[in-house]
């Protein structure tokens, strides 16, 4: 085939606001994307949401969210470890990036039923990020954009600051092509479980990955070693603790538990381990991922009792349940006397639970316990007893390329004149540590239209 | 009642996977529905069986269909369920049994139909009237039709009181039946939620094709059936029989229904045969389609009856046209009809959960 104006590695939303800009801007657009078309669309196809500033009601979003919040919610839970300076442009940016997103095809619907806490903040897509991801598909297509799908990048060639050649293979053939400009949005590496184990140690091994298989870092890993500048700390990522019964890969929303601030929570030796009641679970389950990553073997136990069971949403695997502590200990794998006995210092150390509201903090906490439980705690006292396995599980890594306000690529001191990146393979440019609900999208959207709006004009004056 | 155990268990095991996720509440009626339990049980799967309307806005946007291990196609384990409530509902059960998944017993049906109005146009003659009651008189006409019409309502009736029992409804309110028939009016739930429409004849994309075909063949029925009412009125209370004239109200009603009719049922045929299979009943394609043929025939040899009902022609056309409406009017709670009853009970059930 004859080459492009502008490659784009990655086919998900940011590899999408991209070539659809670029596209709009003139330029020949091909997305090379490693996912068979079934599968297209990287982590965006498990998302559902994208958090916006807004100034007044926007779309399906109540109130406003005002810049200030959105930084200060977002340095609350990266504890200041974010470049202040893209962060805020991507929040300022998020506002016009919605009206920009309907007039491309994605249609919003309002909060979830169990996420009203978010109807101010996040506004969600109907049918998910699928139904976002064909939306973008279909108008780059009516755009003339290209698609290769099952076409893996090999390899970028790199003369001095220019990218000069990209390897791909694609049903077993390589192919050479030579873009004008090249925009990386192929995401993190987490699901290469040896860069994983090598990051974390062999702990990694036992970790789920929640979404795509097919973000392997090949291109990522390409790039670093060719020298081009790297941001983030490889142990950093977005995980959070999911049903120990998911599958290894791409089990999405549906694995995640939303009970632990109604439960107990051990490790396999049943010993508690981290206040279960600390905040509510919107604001807490992303620090669970690593919390679970701690414990032996990687792994911890909720136990609720049967007053608990309808607080949280339905997840997709049914709780194992028992009559009795012992008989659930035997269920699930753990030391009978152990658990009776930590579930008995539990209870004794409640108190007044008249106070108990499951929706707020409460403040219905343990005394003399240690971790305590600060709010919900109830005593495990009702059968029939449930409960369910955590595991460690991984959305994306946080190591990626570094780029500046324009979203480009550098190599020691100096840009790479004809490369861009956008999305999970830039985002720890803005995501030290932490993650904070519906800003993976924000990031993709504001950076992937960046990438395509410089990526075409550099094309188009070369 | 016995509806098929895998159907159900399938259909369940889905429904928990969709009430864990919960991207697609805003598309239908079925959604909202389904989040609104914790545990689903045969009476609940029957019922957002009966609300989804196939438009398979869910399906497309959905993570987790083949080749993903989950393997969801909601709009398939849905239209299982549906097609199978039909059949165990209907009553008699064995004519559900029969006609719900056989095109050929449909057509067969046909033309038993046509054998008995020419049997009957013969037998019976006429007794001299005029225009077609000089092929078969007026009396004959009401003797073959009137419980033609008549057990299909009742049987209709039963089964319909049989849904309601079995997905455990609460109590009938006339205003949850207005609800009902407002979104069955504008068929809200082919928009998709966003008035986009829904994912029938090219994949992913949304279009409104399904739906304006739907309401040509809707309200194109319902003008022929309102044709032949204001015509009984005419002839019992007005004392005004047939022949009419292009200028009265049975010819403008029938006309312009039968024309509808006829153009929503050869596109309803053509989007079909461009739709996904795969996210259908299984088995009942054959007999949507002769069921639509038969439905899209009655609406032609009306119109056929007459543009000749002048010609020598007509005795022929009128025993064609007359079989074919014996034919849909007995089938009705045993083919894809009865689907437009089942629809309507189940939103208002659903307009008294919500309500």
């Amino acid at each position: 085939m004859t080459s492009p104006d502008i490659a784009i590695i990655g086919g998900g939303n940011a590899a999408l606001c991209a070539a659809i800009t670029a596209a709009e801007a003139g330029a020949r657009v091909l997305i090379l994307e490693t996912a068979p078309k079934p599968y297209r669309g990287g982590n965006s196809r498990h998302t559902r949401n994208f958090r916006c500033m807004h100034h007044g009601p926007l779309g399906p979003l109540v109130d406003s969210y005002t810049e200030e919040e959105y930084l200060a919610d977002l340095m609350k839970v990266t504890g200041g470890k974010t470049d202040e300076g893209l962060a805020r442009l991507a929040i300022r940016t998020s506002q016009e990036c919605l009206p920009w997103m309907e007039a491309h095809g994605v249609r919003f619907q309002p909060s979830l039923s169990g996420t009203l806490s978010l109807a101010r903040t996040n506004a969600f897509f109907l049918g998910g990020g699928k139904s976002l991801v064909n939306a973008y598909y279909l108008t780059a297509e009516k755009l003339g954009v290209e698609v290769e799908y099952e076409a893996a990048v090999t390899h970028l060639e790199l003369d001095d600051d220019r990218v000069t050649r990209i390897d791909y293979t694609q049903n077993g053939q390589t192919h050479t092509i030579t873009p004008k400009a090249v925009v990386v949005a192929s995401g993190g590496f987490q699901a290469d479980t040896d860069w994983l184990a090598r990051a974390w140690g062999p702990a990694a091994k036992n970790f789920l990955i929640r979404g795509t298989p097919y973000n392997r870092g090949v291109v990522l890993a390409d790039l670093l070693d060719q020298g081009i500048e790297q941001v983030g700390d490889p142990t950093q990522c977005h995980a959070v603790a999911i049903d120990g019964r998911a599958p290894k890969f791409d089990g999405g929303i549906v694995t995640r538990l939303d009970c632990v601030p109604f439960s107990i929570v051990v490790n396999k030796d049943a010993q508690r381990f981290y206040d279960e009641g600390e905040d509510v679970w919107p604001k807490r389950y992303a620090i669970w991922g690593r919390l679970v990553a701690a414990q032996p073997d990687q792994v911890g136990y909720v136990i609720i009792d049967a007053k608990s069971l309808e607080l949280f949403m339905p997840s997709v695997f049914p709780p194992i349940k028992a009559d009795t502590l012992e008989e659930l200990a035997g269920k699930m794998g753990l030391p009978a006397d152990a658990l009776v006995q930590t579930v008995s210092e539990f209870n004794n150390a409640c108190g007044d639970t008249s106070g108990f509201h499951p929706t707020e903090l409460d403040g219905v906490t343990t005394t003399g316990l240690n971790p305590p439980k600060t709010n919900w705690a109830r005593p495990i006292t009702e059968p029939p007893f449930y409960g369910y396995s955590l595991r460690t599980g991984v959305t994306f890594t946080y190591l990626g390329l570094k780029v500046d306000e324009t979203a480009q690529c550098a190599i020691g001191n100096r840009p790479v004149t004809n490369l861009w990146a956008a999305g999970e393979t830039m985002a720890g440019s803005i995501l030290g540590q932490g993650y904070l609900a519906g800003f993976g999208m924000t990031i993709g959207t504001v950076f992937g239209r960046i990438a395509g709006k410089e990526a075409a004009a550099h094309a188009n004056a070369n | 009642m016995q509806m098929q155990i895998d159907f159900l268990q399938e259909a369940r095991r889905q429904a928990e996977i969709c009430n864990a996720c919960r991207y697609c509440e805003g598309y239908c009626s079925v959604f909202p529905a389904l989040h609104a339990e914790r545990a689903f049980s045969d009476g609940d799967l029957t019922q957002l069986a009966n609300l989804c309307h196939n438009c398979r806005g869910c399906y497309y946007a959905c993570q987790y269909t083949a080749p993903h291990e989950f393997d969801l196609n909601l709009p398939q384990a849905l239209a299982n369920v549906r097609q199978d409530s039909w059949e165990e509902l209907a009553f008699p059960r064995a004519a559900g049994k029969a006609f719900q998944k056989s095109g050929v017993l449909i057509a067969i049906a046909t033309v038993i139909g046509f054998a008995v109005l020419f049997w009957a146009a013969r037998a019976l003659a006429s007794a001299g009237g005029e225009g077609f009651y000089a092929v078969l008189s007026h009396n004959a006409m009401v003797a073959i039709f009137l419980p033609a019409f008549l057990f299909p309502l009742l049987s209709i009736a039963i089964s319909l009181r049989r849904y309601w029992r079995h997905i455990d409804a609460g109590p009938f309110r006339p205003a949850h039946l207005v609800a009902a028939l407002r979104q069955a009016a504008n068929m809200k739930n082919l928009k998709g939620g966003h008035g986009d429409g829904c994912n029938f004849e090219d994949g992913d994309r949304f279009t409104h094709a399904r739906r304006a075909v739907h309401q040509a063949v809707m309200y194109g029925f319902l003008l022929c059936f309102a044709s032949t009412s204001v015509a009984t009125i005419m002839h019992y209370m007005f004392d005004m029989p047939a022949p009419y004239g292009l200028f009265s109200l049975p010819k403008l009603l029938g006309i312009s229904g039968g024309m509808l009719l006829v153009v929503g049922c050869v596109e309803m045929i053509r989007l079909k045969l461009r739709s996904d299979r795969t996210l259908g009943a299984a088995g009942a394609f054959g007999a949507e389609m002769a069921f639509i043929g038969l439905l899209g025939f009655t609406g032609f040899s009306g119109l056929a009856l007459y543009a000749f009902g002048q010609t020598a022609l007509m005795p022929l056309l009128l025993a064609i046209h007359f079989g074919a409406v014996l034919a849909f009017f007995l089938l009705m709670p045993f083919t894809k009809m009865a689907h437009g009853f089942y629809r309507l009970t189940a939103l208002t059930a659903d307009a008294g959960r919500s309500s």
